[in-house]
């Protein structure tokens, strides 16, 4: 398949995964690769502090936009820009940019936006969302990334326009959520990649969640992405010393302790990883796409770069969708 | 004081941390050591996965702990916050007669509150701590939190709805209509007017009953939740951070180690999870131009897992120094990554072994 089609056919995708799974570092590999076939991209971060913002040595990123780096000619690079949503903003701008000024300027000095929030509930979701849909209408970029609250709240936040239709059926927000369910449910305009570590618990969650999600918000399924893959556990089955007398080569005995050591543990995880893709194949019949773990304690920007080349051969792989 | 001494002696056991470190897990190993120990010992989790909640005999939301068998001289039980429940009991406990507590539990706004006004969940957290505390004569309670950003929505919770029920807005709709301040009633009706136009009016109306129907609660909740708060800084309570070393995640436990500074609460102690191991005395850089020259043989691809296990433990290490300067004089405990799936009783024994320096 080709990588600029699934990036920007749908142009908006929602990125969703249980906490720890690596969301946000996919939603950053797949923006970073959009940026690499020449697209602009522009990621949006939803929950509090930005943790995209230290990757590029900002100290924030803001609501109306932080430009991360430029389109580049030479090299062909689109540019990236990252957006950090928060509801009271978007509420704000929406009363603003609907001739409700005057109630905009209350709201913020009395502060009673929690409690306008509290009133109808998944009012804040449907504001953020509903901000995604504007950015999405105006052509902000080619390709939007969304970096989703953790799982079980990224069914709440999906559900939150149906939710909210429910409760308001008057009035701008209403309109608001309308809009917001049509841009969901539209596979040309949005899908959802689900993220998930190649462990038990994760797997179970994004069974789960993907079930859930096509039956409650009705949102195309992406290809799921498998983050962290020690890749393939067989050649950890083969004692260091006899690997290295297939060759050879003769080793000391603190190699073969060391080596030995390093076989047992990355083994002994592969192993388990490999047994976890199993179950997730037989659970969940969609296309992945396997990101390999880097050994590193400090995630770089050097790190994102080598992910999105392995995102972008990955998706090349993928057979054309029906 | 290491963590088998707090285990033995706190009263309460509060774990703090991201989300995705481990934390319900380690929540789980505390209160088995406790029983291990043999103390009385309960267990509030959120929102466990599954094979855990299994594991722990938990069958669903429940307000009750459940009790767990096991092979150790004290008790264990566990149970998996219900939020919602214990709103609704909180209300039925301070609500003057059963026709206000029918009133509210009915209304529409206050089941927004009790479901899904962000903080509820660590609200009611606090909350059922404090109920346990006060009314069950457990020896310890540990209590998972729900994953913030932010060590202290947990801690300001109670007072946060408190304020939130004592608002000046809501004091003026529930005001009497009389005089002076039925002027400012009016001025604040029209707010309400005109925040209905953008939601609808029901929502307003559901709003102004609830406030309306909630008229003299607000003491008791207020007094509520300064006992909560009480309980959250006194001497019994230990407050215990768990992380995973990665720079993200140790980033997140220094800032949660000062915010709870600035509240006047010091971290007892800091648990590490799944640290990797580290390979002895290895030269990063041979070992790399090792497998590069043997790539492609079985041997090659062994000196290069070699080598990324010694550049991540290394990074790791790092991490560890500088957060247990941070926390210091509070130990910090460090698990190693394991090679099987912490779900069931005997692999969360074994993770309390290491918690506590038990060698079997």
């Amino acid at each position: 398949m080709d990588p600029a089609q699934f990036l920007t056919a749908p142009r908006v995708t929602i990125v969703a995964g249980k906490g720890g799974v690596g969301k946000t570092t996919v939603a950053l590999t797949m923006a970073m690769a959009a940026t690499k076939i020449g697209l602009s991209a522009l990621l949006i971060e939803i929950e509090g502090k930005s943790a995209i913002a230290s990757l590029f040595g900002r100290d924030d990123v803001s609501y109306d936009g932080t430009e991360l780096f430029g389109a580049d000619q030479s090299s062909g690079r689109g540019s990236l820009t990252a957006r950090a949503l928060t509801p009271d903003d978007a509420l704000l701008e929406y009363l603003r940019d609907h001739n409700l000024k005057r109630i905009s300027n209350r709201l913020a000095s009395s502060g009673a936006l929690d409690m306008v929030a509290t009133a109808t509930p998944g009012i804040r979701d449907v504001l953020i969302l509903g901000k995604v849909k504007q950015l999405e209408r105006s052509g902000a970029a080619d390709v939007i990334i969304v970096d989703a609250p953790a799982a079980g709240h990224a069914i709440s936040f999906l559900r939150s326009a149906s939710g909210l239709l429910n409760a308001v059926n008057v009035g701008p927000i209403e309109t608001q959520a309308r809009e917001v369910m049509e841009l969901l449910s539209d596979p040309d305009r949005c899908e959802i990649v689900l993220v998930t570590l190649p462990e038990e618990t994760p797997v179970n969650e994004m069974v789960e969640t993907a079930f859930s999600l096509e039956e409650l918000v009705g949102i195309k399924l992406a290809p799921v992405v498998i983050n962290g893959s020690l890749g393939d556990p067989a050649p950890f089955d083969i004692d260091p010393a006899d690997a290295a007398a297939e060759i050879d080569v003769e080793l000391g005995d603190d190699d073969l302790k060391a080596l030995r050591m390093a076989t047992t543990f990355v083994g002994g995880r592969a192993r388990l990883q490999a047994e976890q893709l199993e179950r997730l194949n037989r659970e969940l019949p969609l296309p992945q796409i396997v990101l390999p773990f880097r050994f590193t304690a400090d995630l770089t920007l050097v790190d994102i770069d080598a992910l999105a080349d392995v995102w972008l051969e990955q998706v090349s792989q993928l057979a054309d969708q029906a | 004081m290491n963590l088998a001494d707090l285990i033995a002696t706190k009263s309460v056991i509060v774990c703090c941390g991201s989300g995705g470190v481990g934390k319900t897990t380690t929540a789980a190993v505390l209160a088995i050591e406790a029983a291990r120990a043999g103390r009385r010992a309960v267990v509030v989790t959120i929102d466990p996965a599954r094979r855990l909640a299994d594991a722990l005999g938990i069958e669903g939301l429940t307000n009750q702990p459940a009790l767990i068998e096991g092979e150790w001289p004290g008790e264990l039980a566990a149970l998996m916050l219900d939020t919602e429940g214990t709103f609704n009991g909180l209300v039925e406990k301070y609500a003057k007669t059963r026709e206000q507590a029918e009133r509210i539990l009915a209304n529409r706004f206050y089941k927004n509150i009790a479901g899904a006004m962000s903080g509820t969940q660590e609200y009611m957290a606090s909350e059922k701590l404090y109920e346990l505390y006060a009314e069950s004569g457990y020896d310890l309670i540990v209590v998972d939190t729900p994953p913030t950003r932010n060590a202290l929505d947990f801690l300001e919770a109670p007072n946060r709805l408190a304020r939130f029920l004592d608002h000046k807005l809501y004091r003026l709709v529930t005001a009497p209509t009389r005089g002076i301040v039925r002027a400012v009633n009016v001025a604040a009706q029209g707010f309400f007017r005109s925040i209905g136009k953008v939601v609808g009016g029901d929502v307003i109306a559901d709003a102004i009953e609830f406030f309306a129907a909630f008229d003299g609660m607000e003491q008791g909740f207020k007094e509520r939740a300064r006992r909560v708060e009480q309980l959250l800084a006194a001497e019994e309570t230990a407050f215990v951070l768990v992380a995973s070393p990665r720079a993200d995640t140790v980033a997140e436990a220094m800032f949660f180690a000062d915010e709870l500074r600035s509240s006047q609460l010091e971290v007892r102690a800091l648990i590490v999870n799944r640290v990797h191991p580290q390979p002895v005395d290895r030269d990063l850089e041979a070992d790399r131009s090792r497998a590069l020259e043997l790539s492609g043989t079985t041997l090659g691809r062994h000196y290069q897992a070699l080598a990324d296990l010694d550049q991540i433990s290394s990074g790791e290490e790092g991490h560890l120094r500088e957060l247990t300067e941070r926390i210091s004089p509070a130990p910090v405990v460090r698990v190693p990554y394991l090679t099987v799936e912490v779900h069931d009783l005997a692999s969360l024994t074994l993770v309390g072994d290491i918690l506590v320096g038990r060698t079997s």
